[in-house]
């Protein structure tokens, strides 16, 4: 490790690591940040979505975009695997089925940076005992 | 390059690991490389959560998954059902007391509804041996907007103006102090960290040292500037073997990176921190025995003034901060004197960190804005009294401090809204008792830590607590007399008068409150010879009631001393001559047979 020489030094250095806790101050702080749920069950891990969350993960980083990316239990739409949950603040929850990198890419175009629909949505068919 | 997509946040503070925390953490590491995933999730051992009545805490981040009383062998069904397929460990997550449901993250627990930390910021969020997570979360942002921005002084105005004020007990301006060896003239100064945390109860100053060591010698380097220091010494107890581990780590880290050592930063400042070890004395945690000790002389505190601004270590101006203090800075800097002067009350700001003990749900460490009150630290984020039993008292100030009634639970704690109520803030235990606590023996606790506490060098201190302590005794064994209760009114008056420290000034503070509280316990055993919370031995009896005793010889086979007697299924009878009161035949009874007389 070189020394840093200077306070300019430091906040590079700082921009460089900070992704490093980034992904915890955005767990203690998920309210106010696009939240992508990815079903991660037998069937949708062996439909490719290890992959499709890995890409998310990855692209939305690239992207710059603030985005919390987790993991969740089978949704029940083995059909349709992989599938994912979209939750944009103060917006209702869309679910996306057949998710693959090329769909996944399309639904960080569309969906979140301009809050268009795509298509592939599964529509929900149940509530949650919270709704 | 792909980053880590989830976190593994695993407690490194000392009770944690205790609890076997490290074995946890080498299961969780293994189980995730078996699954080849050690490329996507980061396993990591954090300061303390806090939590410590369940521990060890795992914490799981992005989805801020909060597992409680996690052990070793829980890290495979973790890591298989969380990690892998996405399920949280039901078994593993918080149960609210209230509404026995399961709470899935630490959001919604009332034990961090009502805390705002600020000391404890970096406490269970980041690594604390790695400077590089300390920098990402702001760490040296503030040294160095100080050393480029801000003259000392302009430093020291923001620091007054934000209203910090000592967190080691006293509650003296932290600015002021600054501003005072500021302006002493002198060739060398000095800025000592006190880290010699001596309360009974109280852990906040290892736990910050243990898990955020950084904004401690970033805030001593922010010290040493505006004082005009170039040296910084951390006086920390031996017996914190963890913190010292960690400090050194960091200090290491910190010389490695050029934030510690020549020209910081490109500028003109110099500093450089050593350790220095104390044997845990708890006088030591007084500036002038601190320094003392340090010197290589014996611990004792010697007269003030000259203060240690004056004339401190080697006789050179030196500034004694408490390590809480320190932690304070980083975000008073960054985040500006108006923000920090905007939490708290009038003349207290900012939050403090109090170590919670005694007879309470939650036992653990928390941080809340100065001006709460004692009910809802003690019912909401303590989660009331164990066991469903009567709040009787909470003892805050450790040794030196007093005891709150029932009376206090709605009275703001600040610093000196506890000195109008007859105690103090001190390092920040807070030791809660419930009714079967006798506060005659809890006076007799105190005065024996601090019997074997005092220096020795004031007479009113050596031997006038030793009397004290006599009294008590006698009176807890049921032979005192109402004049002994005016005596140790009298006695601890001049002790407070007459001695010169610290120590020995506030060691009968809490027999005076106890007096002035609960007379009526001090009452009961000198006229009537018996202890209203049952605990007095002296005073206490077992005896079996008959209609309740079935006879069934449990009792007869536990006792160590072979002090019951009776037949078969007829009611037995203790000897009281040979009882020990060690209540064993009381906690085996399965029939309530067993009464205290």
């Amino acid at each position: 490790m070189t020394k840093i020489k200077s306070l300019a030094d430091l906040r590079k250095l700082k921009d460089e690591v900070q992704s490093k806790i980034q992904l915890r101050e955005k767990g203690d702080h998920p309210e106010n940040l696009v939240h992508i749920k990815v079903s991660m069950a037998t069937c949708g891990i062996a439909s490719g979505a290890k992959e499709t969350m890995n890409y998310l993960v990855e692209e939305l980083d690239h992207q710059g975009i603030d985005a919390v990316v987790t993991q969740t239990g089978c949704m029940g739409y083995c059909y349709a695997e992989p599938t994912i949950e979209v939750l944009i603040p103060g917006k209702e929850s869309v679910v996306y089925g057949f998710v693959d990198k090329v769909k996944a890419q399309e639904i960080i175009e569309k969906h979140i940076k301009l809050n268009e629909l795509v298509d592939g949505i599964i529509p929900a068919n149940y509530k949650t005992l919270e709704d | 390059m792909a980053e880590f997509n989830t976190h593994i946040l695993v407690c490194g503070g000392t009770g944690c690991k205790a609890s076997q925390a490290d074995l946890l953490k080498t299961n969780l590491t293994k189980r995730i490389i078996d699954h080849g995933l050690h490329e996507q999730v980061q396993v990591l051992q954090t300061g303390c959560f806090g939590f410590c009545e369940k521990g060890p805490i795992v914490k799981i981040q992005p989805d801020n998954t909060f597992y409680v009383s996690v052990e070793p062998e829980d890290a495979n069904e973790i890591v298989d059902e969380h990690i892998l397929k996405g399920r949280k460990v039901e078994r593993l997550l918080y149960k609210d007391p209230k509404t026995e449901e399961k709470v899935g993250d630490s959001k919604h627990m009332d034990f961090y509804k009502k805390q705002v930390r600020i000391a404890l910021r970096n406490c269970g969020f980041i690594n604390p041996e790695n400077i590089e997570e300390y920098i990402g979360n702001d760490g040296y942002a503030a040294l160095g907007k100080c050393l480029e921005s801000y003259s000392p002084k302009e430093v020291i105005d923001l620091i007054k103006k934000s209203g910090l004020r000592g967190r080691g007990g006293g509650g003296f301006p932290t600015g002021l102090k600054w501003e005072i060896t500021h302006n002493v003239a002198g060739d060398e100064k000095f800025v000592v960290c006190n880290a010699d945390e001596g309360d009974p109860g109280a852990f906040m100053d290892r736990s910050i040292l243990e898990g955020d060591p950084h904004s401690v010698i970033e805030a001593m380097a922010i010290c040493g500037y505006c004082i005009g220091a170039s040296k910084g010494l951390v006086y920390i107890r031996a017996e914190y073997p963890l913190a010292i581990q960690r400090l050194k780590i960091a200090l290491e880290q910190a010389k490695e990176y050029g934030l510690l050592g020549p020209e910081i930063l490109g500028s003109a400042f110099n500093f450089e921190i050593e350790i220095r070890y104390g044997a845990g004395a708890f006088v030591c945690g007084e500036e002038t025995a601190l320094i003392h000790s340090m010197e290589g002389k014996r611990g004792e505190p010697t007269f003030k003034p000259p203060f240690p601004s004056e004339s401190g270590y080697m006789g050179k101006p030196t500034n004694v901060n408490n390590v809480e203090t320190f932690a304070n800075i980083p975000p008073i800097i960054n985040k500006g004197a108006d923000w920090f002067a905007s939490i708290g009350t009038e003349k207290s700001k900012g939050t403090k960190v109090f170590a919670l003990a005694g007879k309470i749900n939650n036992v653990g460490l928390i941080e809340v804005p100065m001006g709460i009150t004692l009910r809802e630290v003690i019912y909401d984020i303590g989660g009331g009294i164990k066991d469903g039993k009567e709040f009787k008292a909470v003892q805050t100030g450790g040794p030196s401090g007093g005891c709150l009634t029932i009376d206090f639970l709605d009275t703001p704690i600040d610093y000196d809204n506890l000195i109008a109520a007859g105690s103090m803030m001190g390092s920040g235990g807070m030791i809660v008792m419930d009714e079967d606590d006798c506060m005659v023996s809890i006076a007799k606790f105190y005065l024996e830590f601090t019997l074997d506490e005092s220096c020795g060098k004031c007479t009113p201190c050596r031997i006038g607590n030793k009397r004290l302590h006599e009294i008590l005794v006698k009176i807890t064994e049921g032979k005192g007399t109402s004049e002994d209760i005016d005596k140790l009114r009298m006695l601890s008056h001049v002790i407070k008068d007459t001695s010169l420290c610290g120590l020995g000034q506030t060691s009968p503070n809490p027999i005076l409150s106890t007096l002035d509280n609960f007379l009526h316990e001090y009452e009961a055993h000198v006229e009537h010879q018996s202890c209203p919370a049952g605990q007095c031995k002296a005073l206490m009896q077992y005896v079996i009631e008959d209609e309740k005793c079935t006879g069934c010889t449990l009792c007869f086979r536990n006792c160590p001393v072979g002090a019951i007697s009776g037949e078969k299924r007829s009611p037995h009878y203790i000897d009281q001559k040979l009882c020990i009161k060690c209540g064993v035949c009381f906690e085996k009874c399965k029939f309530d047979a067993i009464k205290i007389a």
